[in-house]
């Protein structure tokens, strides 16, 4: 709040109103009710519910199939994550360093930000088109018979290629906007202090990059649990069967198609203590600035 | 004097800087990675679907860009057939442009009652608001469907954009952006004799041209990517959005005889190309807004 | 025009810090009054709270007869300058000038003019379609002071209004507000921190220390009479020499025995005494050790020991020194006497 705030009483409480009705019917109302319903067995054809406390968590705790999407989740998010901050972090120290031609690099590396997760699965279809996608053809020049969709494993190699695909240029962006904040003073010290370009690299450059890729981490963890989503779905053409699934998937095919609201509610409601946990994790970790202590 | 002579001045070497040539090699590759896949989308929209379901992406512009885009705005696929190239375009215009709209007015307004009031619970709104950022949508989404169906909200353009505005993600970047702006503007706007509303019109808005950009931007992209929420609330074909009709799209390329590649590449290249446009060309504001909002 | 009168004026804030003592002082018509102190002694609380951008906490403000406590800034006829300027980025320098008379519902033509007239007066005509970001820090800064005579105020408040110029530009920045307020005949708050700013703009000065008063009066008897310690060694460059001494037998005796000046009194006191008030002759009383000399081109100081004090000597250019044993005398009636517990003037 600003020190001379005006002291108007209407205006403030009118200007708040719709921000808070539109939180409140569509954000506290469901968080509830997924609270709520975690704990009540639904009847598969709607006729009403029963109140089974627990039962619908400690069934998912002693699910097989769930705890081998959460392990498929689990390290689906490891790889997405690794890979596309570190092809990212790459080319922004790379894009930072040339000055011919800075621009168009920069564009060509972000434009796949806009492109949405189902249509990004899409286009991961075409290339890993069984007669001619391009990259089977390579895959198969190296004695590899890619059969997406059908081979679990490949199947889960093209969902972490697409998002990888996806979310490089997001962190792009914010690894360029890092680096392009360092300020030039310091790398002018570290040029004197440092022969050697990957010395300096270590040892100034990516400490003071540090809060910029903790940042980071939170997000793509969440990039890589929810908004993969899309590619997922469309990767599998709508039909889960045996393909690899995350746990945000298992939310939708269980609610919406198989009908179990309790089940999924349960999951919901793991998904947000997941990323409750995760958000304190980034404001007691990210926040405090890492490099200066 | 002699000497100055003897004096071997190196002469200026043309050496090639082989660290130079690794950046740009990196750099080129790594453009290539993320392009590649765009160019054979585009590449399959100008051949006819035989074509490519016989010989795959090729290296030449084929001819049949006209007739692809055609079918793809006119022809409708699934059962009602009304889900054409247009109408999914036109719905996918309205997502994004309402969803952006909606979250800008809507965030600017509560970011201002935020910060230029002394308001009593100004602390208990600013926490009822902010934990909005905590959960994502995906994790509360079928409680949300429910109440859109309660409310019967479904096959709506309110069901549709306005469930996906609750989240604080533009109010918080206001609040931040407003905090940013010295505070001695509102004092001398104060007693220069502007009210609550005149300041917001005639100083704080202006002020904020850029950022209401940025935002403007990075929400249109957000709200016309909109999957999995359009997937549950819209079953009305002609309520589907161009990503959302995706799954389709992908469907047309099961078909028994040939697929059509074709078509399905048009509408998916119609998919990315208004975002896509978007953020190039206000690259800048693009930018700014995004890497500023994590500050 | 106005007559601004602080009647036990307090202000505490939310967190209980109490950053304004009650406060009571008057100012005339026309007057131009400094508030000076170091930061964080209320001054710019104090000011705030006459533009009621800040709420009384006790207290009653009148201007002109006229208790405003609870009134808008907008409705209390005063003019401010910022310290940052406060100029509204996106306008054009006419509208930034004209925007309080707009808001006035004063008619178009009526705004032009005085605009016209008021950049006339700050050198500003060639300007005025520019924004605040293609000017420099001094033209900014006439901006500022455009926006504020323009509205022909009963009270102009200055927050630090230089502080952000470099040393030059400050120094003619200064001698132009004088002249101007002397022109206008405004009466005048002006905050800063800068003792010089405050020694040559004042017609009365009031020196604030955490949140009280230290001493009111003109720049002279503040400089030659100052009420306290504080106000001693925060007033003047180089700062009065502050020693501790003793009176006995009707004089300041230092260093066990040496008598510098008469007085009356008995026992230990803080002796106050300029730099200037100090001459140099070799057959003087006072034994001073000479340690560094600061040549200053007009005059130069002389840093050194007297009594195994730390004292400073402001001589003129013509006076040779160097460094080494010497013998000063303090010029007649010029030792300000100071309790050595409370700081207060004896």
């Amino acid at each position: 709040m600003k020190r001379a705030g005006f002291t108007t009483t209407w205006l403030p409480i009118l200007l708040l109103v719709p921000q808070l009705l539109i939180i409140a019917v569509f954000f506290y109302w469901p968080a509830v009710h997924a609270l709520q319903s975690s704990f009540y067995l639904q009847d598969p054809f709607g006729f009403g519910s029963t109140y089974v406390g627990l039962e619908n968590y400690t069934d998912l705790a002693q699910s097989s199939e769930y705890l081998k999407i959460t392990r498929f989740t689990v390290v689906f998010t490891l790889l997405v994550t690794f890979f596309s901050l570190a092809l990212a972090l790459l080319l922004a120290v790379k894009a930072d360093t040339v000055i011919r031609g800075a621009r168009t690099y920069r564009t060509l590396l972000m434009w796949v930000y806009a492109v949405a997760p189902p249509v990004a699965g899409f286009i991961g279809l075409l290339m890993f088109n069984q007669s001619w996608g391009p990259l089977t053809d390579i895959a198969r020049a190296i004695g590899w018979d890619f059969k997406l969709g059908v081979n679990f494993n490949d199947t889960a190699t093209a969902m972490v290629i697409v998002s990888v695909w996806k979310q490089v240029p997001v962190n792009f962006i914010f690894f360029l906007s890092g680096l392009q904040s360092i300020p030039k003073s310091v790398r002018e010290a570290a040029l004197i202090d440092n022969r050697s370009a990957s010395g300096r690299f270590w040892d100034v450059t990516f400490p003071l990059l540090a809060p910029t890729g903790f940042f980071l981490l939170i997000i793509n963890i969440t990039y890589a649990l929810f908004d993969t989503f899309g590619i997922i779905d469309t990767l599998v053409k709508g039909e889960p069967g045996n393909n690899p699934m995350t746990l945000v998937y298992k939310v939708y095919v269980d609610g919406f198609r198989g009908n179990d609201l309790g089940g999924s509610s349960a999951q919901s409601v793991v998904l947000m203590v997941l990323v409750l946990a995760l958000t304190v994790f980034q404001f007691r970790l990210v926040e405090r600035r890492i490099h200066y202590t | 004097m002699t000497n100055l002579s003897n004096t071997t001045i190196a002469a200026p070497t043309r050496r090639i800087r082989w660290s130079r040539l690794l950046d740009h090699a990196v750099l080129i590759a790594g453009s290539l990675f993320l392009l590649i896949p765009l160019l054979i989308v585009l590449q399959t929209t100008t051949t006819t679907d035989v074509e490519t379901m016989k010989n795959g992406p090729q290296l030449v512009i084929g001819s049949q860009f006209d007739d692809n885009l055609k079918d793809a705005m006119v022809k409708a696929s699934g059962f009602s057939g009304e889900n054409t190239g247009m109408s999914m375009l036109i719905n996918s215009m309205i997502l994004g442009l309402g969803f952006a709209l909606g979250k800008i007015i809507i965030g600017m307004m509560a970011a201002y009652a935020l910060v230029y009031f002394r308001l009593r619970f100004a602390t208990l709104a600013f926490w009822l608001i902010f934990t909005t950022l905590l959960l994502p949508l995906e994790v509360r989404i079928l409680p949300s469907y429910e109440i859109a169906q309660k409310l019967g909200l479904l096959n709506t353009y309110t069901g549709l954009i306005v469930p996906l505005i609750a989240s604080a993600t533009a109010t918080f970047f206001f609040r931040q952006f407003f905090r940013s702006v010295p505070e001695e503007l509102v004092e001398a706007a104060r007693i220069d004799g502007a009210g609550p509303v005149k300041f917001f019109i005639d100083i704080l808005a202006p002020l904020s041209q850029t950022m209401i950009a940025a935002m403007f931007i990075i929400m249109f992209v957000y709200g016309w990517n909109q999957y999995l929420w359009p997937t549950m609330i819209t079953t009305d074909e002609d309520m589907y959005t161009l990503v959302r009709g995706i799954k389709q799209i992908t469907q047309d390329l099961e078909g028994t005889n040939i697929p059509e590649y074709g078509r399905a590449n048009m509408l998916a290249l119609i998919a990315i190309l208004p975002p896509v446009a978007v953020v190039i060309f206000f690259q800048s504001w693009f930018v700014k807004g995004l890497t500023e909002s994590d500050k | 025009m106005a007559q601004v009168s602080l009647n036990n004026i307090r202000k505490i804030y939310a967190n209980g810090y109490e950053a304004v003592t009650p406060t009571s002082f008057d100012i005339a018509d026309g007057e131009f009054v400094v508030l000076v102190g170091p930061s964080g002694c209320g001054k710019s609380t104090l000011l705030r709270m006459v533009a009621g951008l800040e709420d009384i906490t006790e207290g009653v403000l009148s201007i002109n007869d006229r208790q405003v406590n609870h009134v808008d800034p907008a409705d209390r006829d005063i003019a401010m300058v910022f310290q940052n300027y406060a100029l509204y980025p996106h306008m054009t320098v006419r509208k930034n000038i004209g925007y309080g008379l707009k808001n006035r519902k004063i008619p178009a033509d009526m705004i032009e003019s005085k605009v016209q007239e008021a950049a006339k007066m700050l050198n500003l005509t060639d300007y005025l379609d520019r924004k605040p970001s293609q000017l420099s820090g001094g033209q900014r800064q006439r901006v500022a002071m455009g926006r504020a005579v323009v509205r022909d105020p009963a009270l102009f408040l200055f927050d630090e209004p230089l502080s952000n110029l470099d040393a030059k530009l400050r120094h003619q920045m200064r001698i132009e507000i004088k002249a101007l307020q002397r022109r206008l005949g405004v009466t005048s708050i002006y905050v800063t921190h800068d003792q010089v700013e405050a020694m040559t703009m004042a017609d009365r000065i009031i020196v604030l220390n955490e949140g009280r008063i230290e001493q009111i009066g003109t720049p002279a008897e503040i400089y030659h009479a100052p009420a306290s310690t504080f106000v001693a060694s925060f007033m003047g460059a180089p700062p009065m020499n502050l020693i501790d001494a003793r009176l006995a037998d009707g004089q300041i005796m230092i260093n066990g025995n040496t008598a510098l000046a008469p007085a009356q009194g008995t026992g230990a006191i803080t002796l106050g005494i300029r730099p200037e008030d100090v001459e140099i002759h070799d057959d003087a009383p006072i034994h001073f050790h000479v340690d560094i000399v600061e040549e200053l081109g007009a005059h130069r100081l002389l840093h050194g020991q007297l009594a195994d004090q730390d004292f400073t000597i402001h001589v003129g250019k013509d006076v040779a020194a160097t460094p080494g044993a010497t013998r000063i005398a303090i010029k007649p009636d010029c030792c300000c006497l100071f309790d050595p517990e409370t700081g207060k003037a004896l």
